[in-house]
């Protein structure tokens, strides 16, 4: 499908004609460009027609089932965009709040985050919430960041940070890109064992950063051993939430003994992906490391006025330039005040429940390294088939042509031909049975079959397409074709 | 109970398929000492309650005052086929694009979004986009410390000051030095800025339009970094940069911005854009989903996320940044704004709140005691002094449903008397009319 770019034609208008104004009259001709940039010239229809042809090329949760491991998309309500674009809320400036007296302007958002954080507090057991951080990624960051400064305050001097091989790809990322050094263990029978822990742990330790459930879908039931080691080491306990919609009224982090957690937002409590984001990714903390947390923090007066306050000499500082997404976490606060107490556990059993049916019923087509209760998710195995010469890249694309996103393929890294399947809570039984009717069909044809879905997808705009070549091509714009 | 479709017979017949005899007995090994102690969250509401308390909640918030706030986030307006676009399903509940024969929409519009912003900042390469545009600098500044392998980073006292206090928080724990080169009556102090750069320089950071709003060319600037083999950032504002001499003419390496401005609402600080664009060279060291073209096994144009092997669901701690989602909705709104308004939209917006900007810079000047901060030329924002604390004028004009601007004395010791006011084309003739009144009547 052509560009947009290609289909411009000079001189059309879009929904803005420009004339008889002159910006020369007010900056000097030696401070403008000296060309136009070359924004598309499209009238409004084009414009219509070519975003709404594109979107007619893409799998979205409204439209098709998207099991993705670890990435939780479920269905997101639609009530939710209602209330984040009340112009309250849209026609907000950010710094609103910083002039003498106008938080009085903003009572309501104030509301909004400061109820946000208390309910977050009570669903995780933790003291206090930022929600600043961007995305569950930024959430990363942040976390390593306060668990530097509480070892910078206290004076102690760490360099580590523990990870286990069965944790988000981002969790050592963002140990390393704040400045420590990572300390890789393996899982024992897919789950972290302490002993393996204890052979890494000392005093140059800083913290453990663990992902529960893991991303082979398994609860680490050793936590409270776990916390008790790095206690003694005063090495402090960071949990990714990412994986929170498999344990909400289940356990709480913060009561095991966990100082620092992330969650994301966007995929627990249901903000729609938009395609890779905005997301958002608040971080709530234990007592002992709540004075770290970044600035500003919004607090409740006596008289239940709320204002912002920046007087926390220990903080970390600015992460985000204001409050974080407040568009996401707005939509955050309806969905989980529609859900309540019993719609969020309810979130969780339902889940966990959908995921261990399709797994049992998938044990027989499939190898299934960790084949026994599991959380909201599940690794298979596709080594069987890939003797055949189906690999599991073969049968994701196989998917896609039965109208289903693929599983997550190839991660975690410590499974071979690994498909990771999450579910979610919000799809119907004939949906699970739908999918894995079709997965199952796929595995008979990788017996009898194999060339054919070495050719998958067929009935999607484009067939396979050759990534190498995108690498090496490096045509990254319509303007910068075959750049070395 | 909502959004969840199974029914009780259903549950009964998933129970049975795994052989268990009740959902509780999924959750077997989280023990009673792991269970919470507390789980004090509210009942559920109906849709409509919630609705409704959260228009209660909007409604304490006085969105209808007339506002000459920007310090960098703008108040421009936004055609509605933004919003009728972007909130196609296909393209609001998709993921990050895995997959990418089920994901043509997303990743040509992200192959389109970066050719859109690098024309805008006359730049070869971008990615799909990061937060916002302070981590944009900050993931910049990273760049340029990887490509140098040097530890020193010359900015500009002028820079955006929010931007500023990220980038500290940030290096807290990575030695790198900051060094800050005082602004100048508003104005960048390039002289300033080229002295501090030396051969132990990664980078030099600058704004245009600054903080302030003066408008500069740094072609100079950028050459002496260039002699020293330091990598020359530029944050520009995109909305005035179809008609400011680019980022790409004045020769740096990495051009970030805030690209809230294009298309997406202030909504109280997020979700924003960052804009991130770079020159070929520098392409291998910038973090983030960036998307190529390719062909598919039958010659068939398509797109791809390339260049993944820099990104940390492969490489881990050796990742170039731990950047996972993008803004990615963000920045297809970014696109279809500035497809919607079309160049010579564009265009007409920029001179539209340059126009405006100066027009109530003439009017605030006409009154006595107040004087232009900054000389030269700006854009759509520009600081003036008045002869009292501005914090105490915008106090007293807000609560009569104006405000007039933002308060220099929060972030620059010594400008408490200085105001910084932003107009965009949604600033009328006569709000600026009706400023000028209430000025006037405030200093008397």
């Amino acid at each position: 499908m052509k560009t947009i770019f290609e289909k411009s034609v000079a001189g059309r208008e879009g929904c803005w004609p420009c004339e008889g104004l002159a910006e020369e009259a007010y900056i000097p001709k030696e401070l403008l460009r000296n060309e136009e940039a070359g924004l598309p010239s499209a009238g409004e229809l084009d414009v219509v027609r070519h975003f709404t042809k594109l979107s007619q090329r893409n799998f979205g949760v409204d439209g098709n089932f998207y099991p993705l491991g670890s990435c939780t998309m479920k269905y997101n309500p639609k009530f939710t965009e209602n209330v984040a674009a009340l112009p309250g809320f849209t026609r907000l400036h950010p710094v609103l709040p910083q002039l003498q007296g106008a938080g009085r302007l903003c009572q309501g958002a104030l509301e909004v985050m400061y109820e946000t954080e208390k309910l977050l507090c009570e669903i995780t057991g933790m003291n206090a919430y930022t929600l600043h951080p961007m995305a569950g990624a930024h959430g990363e960051l942040t976390g390593v960041m306060l668990m530097a400064a509480y070892h910078r305050d206290k004076g102690n001097k760490k360099t580590k940070v523990i990870v286990p091989d069965s944790a988000h790809g981002t969790n050592p990322a963002s140990a390393a890109i704040a400045g420590y050094e990572v300390v890789s263990i393996e899982s024992r029978d897919g789950i972290v064992d302490p002993e393996a822990l204890r052979e890494v742990l000392d005093d140059d330790v800083a913290g453990m950063m663990m992902t529960c459930p893991n991303t082979l879908g398994l609860f680490e039931k050793n936590l409270p051993e776990v916390v008790a080691m790095l206690r003694e080491v005063d090495a402090l306990l960071y949990y990714d939430g990412a994986n929170l919609n498999a344990v909400m009224g289940k356990i709480r982090v913060g009561d095991v003994g966990f100082d620092i957690v992330h969650l994301n937002l966007h995929k627990t409590f249901a903000t729609p992906h938009g395609g890779g984001g905005p997301g958002s990714g608040p971080v709530g903390v234990s007592e002992r490391v709540a004075p770290y947390l970044p600035i500003s923090r919004v607090q409740k007066l006596e008289d239940g006025q709320f204002f912002l306050d920046y007087d926390y000499p220990k903080s970390i500082g600015y992460v985000a330039p204001f409050y974080g997404n407040f568009g996401v976490f707005l939509k955050a606060y309806a969905y989980i005040l529609r859900l309540g107490a019993t719609g969020l556990t309810r979130a969780t059993e339902n889940a966990v429940l959908s995921a261990n049916y399709m797994r049992k019923r998938l044990e027989e087509a499939f190898e299934i390294p960790y084949n026994r209760t599991c959380m909201h998710e599940f690794v298979l195995s596709a080594v069987r088939q890939a003797e055949k010469g189906v690999r599991a890249l073969d049968i994701a694309k196989a998917l896609l042509d039965k109208g289903h996103h693929a599983p997550t393929i190839y991660f975690p890294l410590i499974v071979k031909e690994c498909m990771m399947i999450e579910p979610t809570e919000t799809e119907n039984k004939a949906t699970l049975d739908t999918f894995v009717d079709d997965l199952i069909a796929i595995a008979e044809m990788a017996d009898a079959d194999p060339e054919a879905l070495q050719h998958a997808p067929t009935t999607l705009p484009v067939t396979r397409l050759d990534e190498t070549k995108a690498a090496r091509g490096m045509e990254l714009t319509e303007d910068l074709a075959n750049a070395t | 109970m909502p959004f969840v479709p199974h029914t009780p017979e259903e549950v009964r017949e998933m129970l049975a398929v795994i052989g268990v005899d009740s959902v509780e007995d999924l959750f077997a090994e989280i023990t009673n000492s792991m269970r919470p102690q507390s789980f004090d969250i509210p009942e559920g509401l109906s849709e409509m309650e919630v609705l409704a308390k959260l228009e209660g909640m909007a409604a304490k918030n006085a969105t209808d005052s007339a506002s000459f706030l920007g310090a960098g986030f703008y108040d421009h307006y936004i055609p509605a086929a933004v919003d009728a676009l972007t909130m196609r399903g296909e393209f609001y509940t998709a993921y990050t694009p895995y997959q990418p024969e089920a994901s043509q929409g997303t990743l040509q519009a992200i192959f389109e979004y970066q050719t859109a912003v690098c024309r805008l900042m006359d730049m070869d390469c971008a990615n799909a986009s990061v937060y916002d545009g302070g981590t944009a600098l900050y993931e910049a500044v990273m760049m340029a410390v990887r490509k140098t392998k040097r530890r020193k980073v010359v900015l500009s006292e002028a820079l955006n000051p929010i931007y500023r206090v990220m980038l500290d928080s940030y290096i807290t724990n990575l030695n790198l030095e900051l060094v800050c080169v005082p602004h100048k009556n508003g104005r960048t102090d390039i002289e300033g800025l080229k002295a501090a750069i030396d051969d132990k320089t990664a980078a030099v950071l600058v704004q245009n339009p600054n903080f302030f709003g003066s408008v500069n060319d740094f072609t100079d600037l950028f050459n002496a970094a260039r002699e020293q083999k330091a990598v020359s950032i530029i944050s520009s504002y995109p909305v005035l940069q179809t008609l400011l001499k680019t980022p790409g003419q004045m020769g740096a390496d990495v051009a970030v911005a805030e690209g809230q401005s294009l298309g997406l609402p202030l909504s109280f600080g997020g979700p924003y854009l960052g804009i991130m664009t770079c020159t070929k060279k520098m392409v291998r060291q910038m973090p983030g989903r960036i998307v190529g073209r390719t062909q598919d096994t039958e010659g068939r144009t398509g797109y791809v996320l390339t260049l993944q092997a820099r990104e940390q669901h492969i490489r881990r701690q050796k990742a170039t940044s731990n950047i996972c989602s993008n803004q990615s909705l963000c920045a297809l709104r970014a696109l279809v704004h500035m497809c919607a308004l079309g160049e010579m939209g564009m265009r007409r917006a920029a001179r539209l709140s340059i126009e405006r900007a100066h027009l109530c810079a003439e009017k605030l000047t006409a009154i006595p005691g107040v004087e232009m901060l900054t000389d030269g030329p700006f854009g759509n924002e520009f600081a003036v002094t008045l002869p009292v604390n501005a914090y105490e004028v915008i106090a007293r004009l807000s609560d009569r449903g104006f405000i007039p601007g933002f308060p220099l004395g929060r972030y620059y010791e010594g400008l408490e008397n200085g105001l910084l006011l932003a107009c965009t084309e949604k600033t009328s003739e006569e709000h600026i009319g009706i400023l000028a009144e209430m000025m006037k009547g405030a200093l008397k």
